[in-house]
């Protein structure tokens, strides 16, 4: 007979079969689930300029080194003076990109000034998302991405970044991934400061985008030759182009390069 | 004991490596040897226009895959030997280069990741051949070979493309589509299509730019 005081009060092990005695094992922490980005999508980059924001993003979900899916848009337009850029794992992409349309919906239902006064708008877009952000990091399940939320509001650029740990930062310049170590440094030559924001054009700062893109296509080997740029503008409002592709690019010196040290021909 | 444990994830904390595209393709008077052109540090391409074609002897070249430091120090103890074999003994055969890759592969393969296609030209026999060396160290005597990260994408395709009397012109094209979609898939391959043909006529480079090869 069994007589360990563990077993006192129920059947033998023969009758029912062997006790689960696992929820006397438990962990004394909630469930976390820390993950790891599976389908990705490399940098977003954004300026300010003179009359609003640019941003882009390439098209590419990688599976590791294996360029999987090409067609994959980056860019959220959210009403008329929004734009939300997400790099990193793209289920998780595909969540935000549903909670946004939920937003948009919630905002919009029963509410007739939904398209002027009591239209969303990038600060509150901003602020909905990095609390989300915020709080899925600290239950230890974050959505492995890095955001950029660019928009216009009251007339001003607006331009703010927010990742899976919830920190957050503001700068005329923005960029993440590869991004931020490649295209903010050129990004800055032209607009190194907040007041250098009045001298820019759209042109400049498009021409400075783009050139920046085709940078990151040399450098970055997780980024695709096609990509989408949006440009929130003041007066002409929301320009969503695209299938947009890197244009202009210098190979030509490669013939000339043989070997790697001592090689002639 | 359980088992023998090996560490495959050998590429050093910050070492270069030739993500890469590779093949060789004899024909009917020669060979073909191809390569991509991109060389990276985890994403970062550190070069866009890498030579990955190597000459060790005047009609043998080889490309290489893995480690760009353990492929270029391999390739240059295999150019001294076979200049000093050529000194006592004259033009060595294309199988006594991929021999003499095989050894330096082989002994140390504990310390090396380097995967190698050794391929040439021999004026004595008329013919080109192609010599594949893998992680192991071991030699394959092949008609083609593919090799590199972007080779996987490649299998299907070259497996149902490649024909034995291909004539120059449509060794090239074979080439230059299967590279093509290496490139596409593969991340860690890129920038330019480097090509090298070795015939009884000497030696010819090639170079395709992604603006012609992008959309084949």
């Amino acid at each position: 007979m069994n007589h360990d005081p563990f077993s006192w009060g129920r059947p033998s092990d023969e009758t029912y079969g062997a006790y689960n005695d696992s929820i006397a094992h438990t962990s004394p922490f909630p469930k976390m689930n820390t993950q790891q980005p599976i389908i990705t999508g490399t940098s977003v980059i954004s300026m300010k300029y003179n009359n609003g924001v640019i941003i882009a993003a390439d098209n590419l979900g990688a599976y590791g080194s294996l360029l999987r899916f090409t067609d994959v848009e980056r860019l959220f337009p959210v009403g008329k003076n929004t734009v939300v850029g997400i790099s990193g794992d793209i289920s998780d992409m595909q969540h935000i990109e549903e909670m946004l349309s939920d937003l948009e919906i919630e905002n919009n239902y029963d509410n007739s000034h939904a398209e002027d006064d009591e239209a969303l708008k990038p600060s509150y877009i901003f602020e909905y998302l990095s609390t989300v952000m915020y709080q899925r990091r600290s239950k230890m399940n974050p959505l492995f991405n890095a955001l950029i939320v660019a928009g216009t509001e009251n007339g001003e650029p607006f331009l703010k970044y927010v990742n899976l740990l919830g920190v957050t930062y503001s700068s005329p310049t923005l960029a993440t991934g590869f991004g931020a170590h490649l295209a903010v440094p050129l990004l800055r030559r032209v607009i190194d400061r907040e007041e250098d924001v009045a001298k820019t054009d759209l042109d400049l700062a498009q021409k400075t985008i783009l050139e920046s893109m085709k940078v990151l296509y040399y450098r970055d080997a997780r980024s695709s030759r096609k990509f989408s740029l949006a440009i929130i503008d003041k007066d002409q409002g929301l320009i969503f182009k695209q299938g947009l592709q890197v244009e202009n690019m210098n190979w030509n010196f490669a013939k000339d390069i043989k070997g790697y040290g001592t090689q002639k021909v | 004991m359980n088992g023998i444990q090996v560490d495959i994830n050998r590429l050093k904390k910050g070492e270069v490596s030739l993500g890469t595209s590779i093949m060789a393709v004899t024909f009917n008077g020669g060979v073909i040897l191809g390569a991509d052109s991109r060389t990276t540090t985890g994403a970062y391409i550190a070069n866009r226009v890498t030579d990955k074609l190597t000459r060790v002897h005047e009609k043998i070249w080889c490309c290489r895959s893995g480690s760009a430091a353990d492929t270029q120090a391999v390739a240059d103890i295999v150019q001294y030997h076979l200049e000093l074999y050529t000194a006592q003994y004259g033009t060595p055969s294309i199988d006594t280069a991929a021999s003499i890759f095989k050894t330096i592969c082989y002994d140390n393969k504990d310390n090396l990741t380097a995967g190698i296609i050794v391929a040439g030209f021999d004026d004595k026999k008329g013919e080109g051949e192609v010599y594949s060396i893998p992680l192991g160290g071991s030699v394959h005597k092949q008609d083609y070979a593919i090799a590199g990260s972007g080779s996987a994408f490649i299998y299907g395709y070259c497996d149902k493309n490649y024909r034995k009397d291909f004539n120059k012109d449509e060794t090239v094209d074979f080439v230059k589509h299967s590279l093509s979609q290496a490139i596409k898939w593969d991340g860690s391959s890129g920038g330019v299509i480097r090509m090298v043909i070795l015939t009884k006529d000497g030696l010819e480079r090639l170079i395709f730019y992604p603006d012609e090869y992008e959309n084949l």
